[in-house]
C-alpha cells in the first residue's frame, strides 16, 4: 500500500498551486466572471504549458504518456482547481471527451481532435444526460438513424445541462441507433462539430461561476466515421467517462472542502465576541472537528475511487464510483453549510470566498448524480450480492 | 499509489489464515460468530494457543517475546482473528500495560509480568475511571499512602470491565494532594487477591454482567509494585494515549457485521418481500457501507504513512470517532433488520449451551441487546466528546 505521491506528482501539484495561488486569486476569478467570460484563454494557454492537458494522453498525440497514472495525475490536478475554485472546462475536455476518444476514439478522430485539445487549441464537451432521465446514462430517447446507404446517420433529440457545452468546439453525444428509451443497450457515440447544421445550444451561466448548456439536435446529419466506438454498444464506455468525471469532481471537492476549513479555522482564532476568540467554544469546536471528519472521510473515498475507476471488476468499480459520489455530496453539504455558519453574517455575502465555495460544492452534488442517487445505485449493487 | 497488500503482506495474510483456522477451539469460534458469551477460560486458552506459535504478543517487539509485528502486519492478524471468530486479546495486558511496563517498568517488573502476559497466565484489567473522575480522569481520588515498603490504598474504581475475571489491576492512584491534579497521581500494579479488594458487578441496560466497581479497603500493595515514579503516573497513562496509534477503529469487526446485516436483510421479509428490495431500507444500509468503505481507506491511509514516515497523519485522530459511529449504526440497522421479534427478551439464548427455539432466527435474540450495549463505544476508551476536543485543540489547534 502506497498513498504518497510520487516525486512527479508532487511537482506538478507544487507549481500548480504556485500557479493558481499567483494568477487565480480570488479577486481576479472574480473580474474574470463579471466580464462574463467562463473559460479564460490565458489560463486555458498556462494549463496548456503546464502539461495539463496531456494528462492520460499518449505521447504520439503530444500528451505526456504515463496512460496508467491519469486517474491519480488527474486527481492532484482537481483538488488544485478546487482549492482555487477554477471555472475552466477542465473536466469536460481533458477528463471525460479526451479520455473517450482515447479509448474508444477511431485513429482518425484521434488524431484529428487529441493533439489540438494537449495544445489548448479545443475544448470539448460531453452530452449524455437527457432531462427525463435526470442522472440516468441509460435514459437515451435521442435517436440516430443510419441513413440508407450507411454512411451516415441523422440525430434528433435534446441534451441537457452539458457541462461547458455552449463554448465547446466539438460535442460527444450519446444517441439510441437500437432498442428502447432505458435499454443498455443500443446507445452509439457521435463525435460532432459545434457548427454542424441542425446542431445549436442554448448556453447559460451556472451558479457557481461555471456554464452549461442545453443541446438541440434537429435533423443533424454525421458521417458514420464520427462514431466512437462501435455502434449500440456505447454504455460502458459512457458509463467509464462519467466514473473518471465523478472521481476527478470528488478530488475538486475535497479541494474545495480544504480551503473551506482553512478559512473557517482562520476565521474562529481571529473572531472575537463575549471579548475571546469564537474557537473558544465548544460548540463551534465540535462543529468544526465534524467539518474535518467529513473533510478527511471525502478524501478517503475520494482516493478509494480514483484508484478503483479503472478496475477490470466492473462491480467493484461501480461501488467504488457510487461510494464517493455520495459521501462527497453528504460530506461537501455539511463543510459548506457549516463554513456558512460559521461566518455569521459573512457566510452569506458575495463579498467572501466562503459562499463562493459552498455554492461550488453545492453544484458538485448536483452533477452526475446527488448523494441521494448514489445512495441508491450502492444499494441496488449489495443487493445483488450474494 | 498502490491500495495492494504486497506480496508479503499477502503471504503473512494466508499463514494468519491457516494457522487461525487450524488451531482456533471450535468451541469459542462458535460462540464468537453466533454472539454468545465467552467466559474467561475462552480468552486464556486462545492466548495460549498463540503464545505456543510465537504469536503472544502481537503488538509488541522481539526483545520482549512479541512478534515485533509492524502496524499493518498487526492489523492483518486483528482482521483475521475477527473474521474467523478468534477472542480479542485482552487488550488491558497486551495493548495497555505492556507498553506501559517497557517504557517505565524496572527490569524486575518486566521479568515478573510481561511473559506471564505472553503466556496467558495473568488476566489484567485497568482501574483508571472512579465515580467521580470520568473524562475529568486527573481528578481521581483514590489514596495510596506510602508506609515503610509498603502502599496502603483506599477508593474505589467503577466501569473496569472484566474486573470479575482479573487476576491483576493497573490503577492511577493518588499519591499526592498538593499542585497541579496530574502532579500527584502514580501507576501502582494491584493483585486482586489482596485483603481489602472487592468487586462488585455493574449489570448493563442488556442485562450483562460486563463492568464492575472495585474498591480498596486499606488495601496493602508492596511499593516494589509503583512503576515509574511516585507521583509521575500521569506520564504513564498519557503514554499509552500516545502510543494507541491506530485508535478503536473497528474497521475488521464492522466488516463482519455489515456482512452478517446483508445476510440478515436478505433473509428478512417484509410485506412478503426480501427486506433487502425495501428500498427505505437498502438506503440506510448503502449509507452504512459508504461510511465504512471511507473509514477503511482511513486506516489504510494511516497504517500507509506510519509505514513510510513511522507516525500516522492527523487523519488518525478520527479512527476511534468514525470507528464506534459506524458500528453502531450496523448494530442499530441491524436490530431493524431482524424486526418486532427482536422485541422478545431471550437472556438464555446468549449461553452457549442453550439450544431452545429462538423468537425470529438464530440471530434475532441477539439483536436488541447488542445495539444496547454498544451505546457504550462512543463512551468508553474516551468519550466521543473528549476526542472531538484532542481533535480540536491538537489537530486544529484551536
Amino acid at each position: 500500500m502506497e498513498f504518497s505521491l510520487t516525486e512527479e506528482q508532487q511537482q506538478l501539484k507544487d507549481s500548480l498551486r504556485r500557479y493558481l495561488d499567483k494568477n487565480y486569486t480570488f479577486e481576479s476569478r472574480r473580474q474574470q466572471l463579471k466580464s462574463g467570460v467562463r473559460a479564460s484563454d490565458k489560463h486555458w494557454s498556462a494549463f496548456a504549458e503546464f502539461g495539463l492537458l496531456g494528462i492520460g494522453l499518449p505521447e504520439e498525440f503530444g500528451g505526456l504518456g504515463a496512460v496508467d497514472s491519469a486517474a491519480e495525475d488527474t486527481m492532484v490536478v482537481m483538488e488544485c482547481f478546487g482549492r482555487s475554485l477554477v471555472v475552466e472546462p477542465y473536466l469536460s475536455t481533458v477528463v471525460m471527451c479526451a479520455g473517450l476518444l482515447r479509448d474508444h476514439g477511431s485513429a482518425g478522430l484521434c488524431r484529428q481532435l487529441l493533439p489540438e485539445i494537449v495544445a489548448g487549441k479545443k475544448t470539448m464537451a460531453l452530452a449524455v444526460h437527457e432531462r427525463a432521465g435526470r442522472y440516468q446514462l441509460k435514459h437515451v430517447a435521442t435517436t440516430a438513424r443510419q441513413q440508407g446507404d450507411g454512411d451516415a446517420y441523422v440525430l434528433n433529440g435534446s441534451k441537457s445541462v452539458t457541462l461547458h457545452g455552449g463554448t465547446a468546439d466539438t460535442l460527444i453525444i450519446s444517441a439510441r441507433t437500437r432498442g428502447s428509451v432505458g435499454d443498455e443497450d443500443g446507445i452509439s457515440l457521435f463525435c460532432i462539430g459545434k457548427n454542424t447544421p441542425g446542431l445549436s445550444t442554448r448556453n447559460y451561466p451556472t451558479f457557481d461561476g461555471h456554464a452549461a448548456a442545453q443541446i438541440e439536435l434537429n435533423n443533424v446529419r454525421v458521417s458514420v466515421d464520427s462514431l466512437i466506438g462501435p455502434a449500440d454498444s456505447a454504455f460502458p464506455a459512457i458509463e467509464h467517462a462519467i466514473g473518471c468525471g465523478i472521481a476527478a469532481m470528488c478530488a475538486e471537492a475535497v479541494g474545495a472542502m480544504d480551503a473551506l476549513i482553512e478559512q473557517t479555522l482562520e476565521y474562529l482564532k481571529s473572531r472575537k465576541q463575549f471579548g475571546v476568540a469564537i474557537g473558544t467554544f465548544q460548540a463551534l469546536q465540535h462543529r468544526m472537528v465534524d467539518m474535518f471528519i467529513a473533510t478527511e472521510q471525502a478524501r478517503s473515498v475520494t482516493l478509494l475511487a480514483t484508484l478503483k475507476v479503472n478496475a477490470e471488476d466492473l462491480h467493484e468499480r461501480r461501488r467504488a464510483i457510487a461510494a464517493a459520489k455520495s459521501l462527497v455530496g453528504q460530506s461537501a453539504r455539511l463543510v459548506g453549510q457549516q463554513a456558512v455558519q460559521l461566518h455569521g453574517g459573512m457566510g452569506v455575502t458575495d463579498e467572501l470566498p466562503v459562499s463562493h465555495y459552498f455554492k461550488r460544492l453545492a453544484a458538485i452534488d448536483l452533477t452526475f448524480g446527488d448523494a441521494r442517487y448514489h445512495r441508491g445505485q450502492l444499494g441496488e449493487l449489495m443487493a445483488l450480492e450474494k | 499509489m498502490n491500495i495492494d497488500y504486497s506480496p508479503e503482506e499477502q503471504a503473512f495474510r494466508a499463514e494468519v489464515k491457516t494457522f487461525i483456522a487450524n488451531n482456533l477451539p471450535d468451541d469459542i469460534r462458535r460462540k464468537m460468530l453466533d454472539g454468545k458469551r465467552n467466559v474467561r477460560d475462552d480468552f486464556m486458552r486462545w492466548q495460549r494457543v498463540l503464545f505456543d506459535r510465537g504469536w503472544g504478543g502481537p503488538y509488541w517487539p522481539k526483545a520482549y517475546g512479541g512478534t515485533g509485528w509492524n502496524q499493518t502486519e498487526v492489523f492483518i492478524f486483528e482482521q483475521e482473528c475477527t473474521e474467523a471468530g478468534a477472542p480479542g486479546l485482552i487488550s488491558f495486558g497486551q495493548k495497555m500495560l505492556g507498553p506501559v511496563l517497557m517504557a517505565f517498568g524496572t527490569p524486575e517488573q518486566k521479568a515478573q509480568y510481561l511473559p506471564r502476559i505472553l503466556r496467558g497466565d495473568d488476566f489484567w484489567c485497568q482501574g483508571y475511571s472512579e465515580p467521580g473522575s470520568g473524562s475529568d480522569l486527573a481528578s481521581l481520588k483514590t489514596r495510596a499512602e506510602r508506609v515503610g515498603d509498603k502502599y496502603i490504598v483506599n477508593g474505589q474504581k467503577i466501569w473496569t470491565t472484566q474486573a470479575q475475571f482479573a487476576d491483576w489491576i493497573f490503577c492511577l492512584v493518588r499519591t499526592a494532594s498538593e499542585g497541579r491534579p496530574q502532579q500527584g497521581i502514580s501507576f501502582l500494579l494491584i493483585n486482586m487477591k489482596s485483603p481489602g479488594v472487592s468487586v462488585r458487578p455493574i449489570i448493563m441496560l442488556d442485562g450483562e454482567h460486563e463492568v464492575n466497581e472495585v474498591f480498596f479497603d486499606n488495601v496493602e500493595v508492596p511499593a516494589t509494585n509503583l512503576v515509574g515514579e511516585e507521583n509521575k503516573g500521569w506520564t504513564c497513562a498519557k503514554f499509552l494515549l500516545s502510543h494507541e496509534r491506530t485508535g478503536l477503529n473497528l474497521v475488521a469487526v464492522s466488516k463482519l457485521l455489515m456482512r452478517r446485516l446483508h445476510r440478515v436483510a436478505r433473509e428478512e421479509m417484509a410485506d412478503g418481500n426480501p427486506l433487502i428490495d425495501d428500498i427505505r431500507f437498502r438506503d440506510r444500509l448503502a449509507q452504512c457501507e459508504m461510511e465504512l468503505m471511507a473509514h477503511e481507506m482511513t486506516l489504510l491511509r494511516t497504517l500507509a504513512a506510519m509505514a513510510k514516515n513511522g507516525a500516522p497523519g492527523p487523519e488518525a485522530s478520527i479512527l476511534k470517532i468514525r470507528g464506534t459511529e459506524i458500528c453502531q449504526a450496523i448494530f442499530e440497522l441491524t436490530l431493524h433488520a431482524c424486526g418486532p421479534e427482536a422485541l422478545a427478551d431471550l437472556p438464555e439464548a446468549l449461553d452457549p449451551d442453550w439450544h431452545g427455539k429462538p423468537v425470529g432466527a438464530a440471530y434475532t435474540p441477539m439483536a436488541a441487546g447488542d445495539y444496547f450495549n454498544m451505546r457504550k463505544l462512543s463512551i468508553f476508551g474516551g468519550s466521543n466528546e473528549i476526542q472531538r476536543n484532542i481533535v480540536a485543540q491538537h489537530v486544529l489547534g484551536l
